[in-house]
């Protein structure tokens, strides 16, 4: 209960000291620069150049220590010895190059780039295009969007659920095995399968990331114009004519950015495998690599090397977004 | 007039069945776990929780009660009680060796290989007697049995009680507040300079803060951690506070920018007509405009620092008093990852929070979506 307090305290101190802060400096800048007397034009501008920086103060010092300084540090870091005390050069990517369970990582991250984005929009957009044409459509979309509010970590004690093994002579409980021996089939240990095990992990983060995309999508699907539609009905389009032919082209951009955005998650992607398999069997993805260095094999080295490659995926589209939002301001 | 033209009813059944499947498949999951976390220890782990509703058979194996509690009835020695537990059921078929574990029918005798004899009847009830007392290990009974379906609170009230999850909701409470509180105030004021106020330099900072929303959070942990153990927070609530404010920040100020950017500018220039001071049209007109923009942010930043896990464990540590429900789960995981009625139950209620706050607050959090997308 105590520490409830004292996060309470927190926050209240928190509040009445960002405000201080804002409130108090605007206070001072007037008193410097007072926008009254003799030099009131120049006193005013002035003040006007200094006072974005005191609003914005704050919010960059905390970026540019929790976000750009750690970047710079990383690489540092990554040229480094386990602990940081000597220069190594290259060596932690030369290793990182040789490494079994690296190049694993790359090949599962690379599936998951496949497979996740792709899975996640097709049914975001079929679900979207569907529940807009029922009555229920609103209560059907707010179901399979309700995973959004589960953690990954939640989310993996009920997959691991429905993939649960009991083993011969016993009643499987897990819902996928007991649905395989429904219609004949044997059950398995779907967690510990290689290669196919990777696909059991990204069904949670597509289920979960659906609902995101059909929320995206169903917003552009109505936003596109009516003419259009009625155009193509007045030509004898069937329906799925004209959802194919007719409404997808109009929103490629926005499934442009559905995808890049799951693309980002699924490169950061860490709780799942952590919780799921630990990166076994064959199921190692970069960021639990990443975190199996930092924590179990205390080398800030090669998990600094590490966080770089994620970062290095990552940029492209982050170049992407840059592109994008500049053009828009303009 | 899509519909009026699509409307046949072979179409429109067909598109009710797909969103009827589509829905199905995305809340079965969650729906299984749910059931599970109210079931019966013995029946969750020998059924099916689709089979919740109906009584199941089940294989006991059961020590009988302790040779101190046997009693002497004239010449012989007696060991009685239920082998069923106290919501009862029927006994289908019972044995004395693991070989052949359903032996006997109920009511009948059966013999040991000591000389006692043994009974089970329909109802659980079991009666060993011997000619001498017993000693050292009580036997054990194998049973079929039918057992009604249970439901029950217990696993919730283990879980919160007796396994810390109690202590462990508090914490996640304090990490998140602070966490969704501090960085809304904070982004709202640069939002603001980044939308409404000319100077130079602006357009850099806003393609960084959308450059900076894609970052791995993997890359900022390792400098951090050594930043905040130099400054003596390494595994403070102060830390995690501030980790979260900061890794938050870029997506705040992008969404809030964009918010107040599409306010109307006639507001905010007659107001500056009117002597209105840069800090007075924030305060007075743009924060309360921005009151949708700033819940949506607010519900995001809740969500994912209530279901972070990263974070949680890098910057915070494993005592009872800093571990939060994420973490108690990651570790139920890989300790007890047999014990289903615990994960289930402790699953459910870290995941309650975030789903009430999901479906009371949803409109806010489908327009923050659509804002905070980068188109």
């Amino acid at each position: 209960m105590q520490q409830l307090v004292t996060a309470s305290a927190t926050i209240v101190i928190g509040v009445f000291g960002c405000v201080g802060y804002f409130f108090a400096s605007n206070l001072i800048l007037d008193a410097i620069f007072p926008p009254r007397g003799p030099n009131a034009g120049r006193n005013i501008s002035r003040a006007a150049g200094v006072r974005p920086w005191l609003f914005l103060g704050p919010a960059l010092i905390l970026l540019s220590v929790y976000l750009v300084y750690p970047v710079f540090v990383s690489i540092w870091l990554s040229l480094r010895d386990s602990t940081g005390a000597r220069f190594v050069g290259a060596a932690n990517y030369t290793w990182l190059v040789n490494d079994v369970k690296f190049r694993e990582s790359m090949v599962n991250n690379f599936l998951w780039l496949l497979f996740v984005p792709a899975a996640a929009t097709f049914f975001g957009l079929i679900a979207a295009a569907l529940t807009d044409r029922i009555r229920w459509g609103n209560l059907a979309k707010s179901m399979i969007f309700m995973p959004m509010a589960i953690s990954f970590i939640g989310a993996s004690v009920i997959w691991k659920f429905i993939y649960d093994y009991r083993g011969e002579g016993q009643a499987e409980i897990g819902l996928l095995n007991a649905v395989v021996e429904f219609f004949g089939g044997t059950a398995q240990t779907w967690l510990t399968l290689p290669f196919w095990n990777n696909f059991m992990l990204m069904a949670v983060l597509v289920w979960i990331q659906t609902g995101f995309a059909m929320v995206i999508l169903s917003a552009a699907l109505r936003g596109i114009p009516e003419e259009t539609i009625e155009a193509a009905i007045l030509d004898g389009a069937s329906p799925l004519q004209i959802f194919t032919r007719i409404k997808v082209p109009q929103i490629w951009g926005t499934i442009a950015v559905v995808w890049t955005t799951i693309t980002i998650l699924v490169l950061k992607v860490f709780d799942i495998v952590l919780a799921m398999t630990n990166g076994q069997w064959g199921s190692q993805v970069l960021a639990n690599l990443m975190f199996d260095w930092m924590f179990r094999g205390n080398d800030t080295g090669r998990a600094s090397a590490i966080a770089l490659v994620i970062m290095l995926l990552v940029t492209p589209i982050m170049v992407w977004n840059i592109r994008n939002a500049r053009r828009e301001m303009r | 007039m899509e519909n009026i033209a699509g409307t046949r009813s072979g179409l429109v059944w067909s598109v009710n069945l797909a969103v009827l499947a589509l829905v199905l498949l995305w809340t079965i999951p969650t729906f299984g776990l749910l059931v599970s976390s109210f079931r019966d220890r013995d029946q969750l782990t020998t059924s099916g929780w689709w089979q919740a509703m109906f009584s199941s058979a089940q294989n006991i194996v059961f020590r009988a009660a302790a040779v101190e509690t046997q009693r002497q009835n004239g010449a012989q020695w007696v060991i009685a009680g239920s082998v069923l537990g106290p919501a009862g059921g029927e006994v289908k078929a019972w044995g004395i060796s693991s070989k052949d574990p359903t032996a006997f029918a109920p009511g009948a005798m059966a013999t040991m290989a000591d000389g006692s004899s043994a009974t089970v009847a329909v109802d659980g009830a079991y009666r060993l007697s011997a000619g001498k007392a017993f000693e050292g290990r009580s036997p054990r009974l194998f049973v079929t049995a039918v057992t009604p379906p249970r439901f029950t609170l217990d696993n919730y009230r283990k879980v919160l009680f007796a396994q810390g999850l109690g202590r462990s909701f508090l914490n996640t409470m304090t990490v998140t507040i602070p966490a969704t509180v501090i960085p809304i105030l904070i982004a709202a004021f640069a939002a603001f300079a980044l939308a409404w106020m000319e100077f130079p330099g602006r357009a850099l900072i806003i393609a960084t803060v959308v450059g900076l929303l894609v970052v791995p959070l993997q890359l900022a942990l390792i400098p951090l951690l050594k930043l905040h153990n130099q400054l003596g927070i390494g595994k403070e609530y102060l830390g995690i506070w501030l980790a979260h404010s900061g890794f938050g920040l870029p997506l705040a100020i992008y969404l809030l920018r964009n918010y107040m950017v599409g306010l109307p500018r006639e507001i905010i220039e007659s107001a500056r007509v009117d002597g209105a001071t840069d800090f007075q049209i924030f305060v007075r007109i743009v924060l309360p405009l921005s009151f949708p923009a700033l819940a949506s942010f607010a519900i995001f930043q809740f969500l994912w620092t209530w279901n972070d896990l990263l974070v949680a464990i890098v910057f915070l540590g494993n005592s009872a008093d800093q571990l939060v429900m994420t973490g108690v789960l990651k570790e139920l995981l890989g300790s007890k990852g047999g014990e289903w009625e615990i994960l289930a139950a402790s699953a459910f209620v870290s995941i309650s929070v975030p789903l009430v706050v999901f479906f009371a607050m949803q409109k806010y959090l489908v327009r923050g979506l659509l804002a905070g997308s980068v188109k």
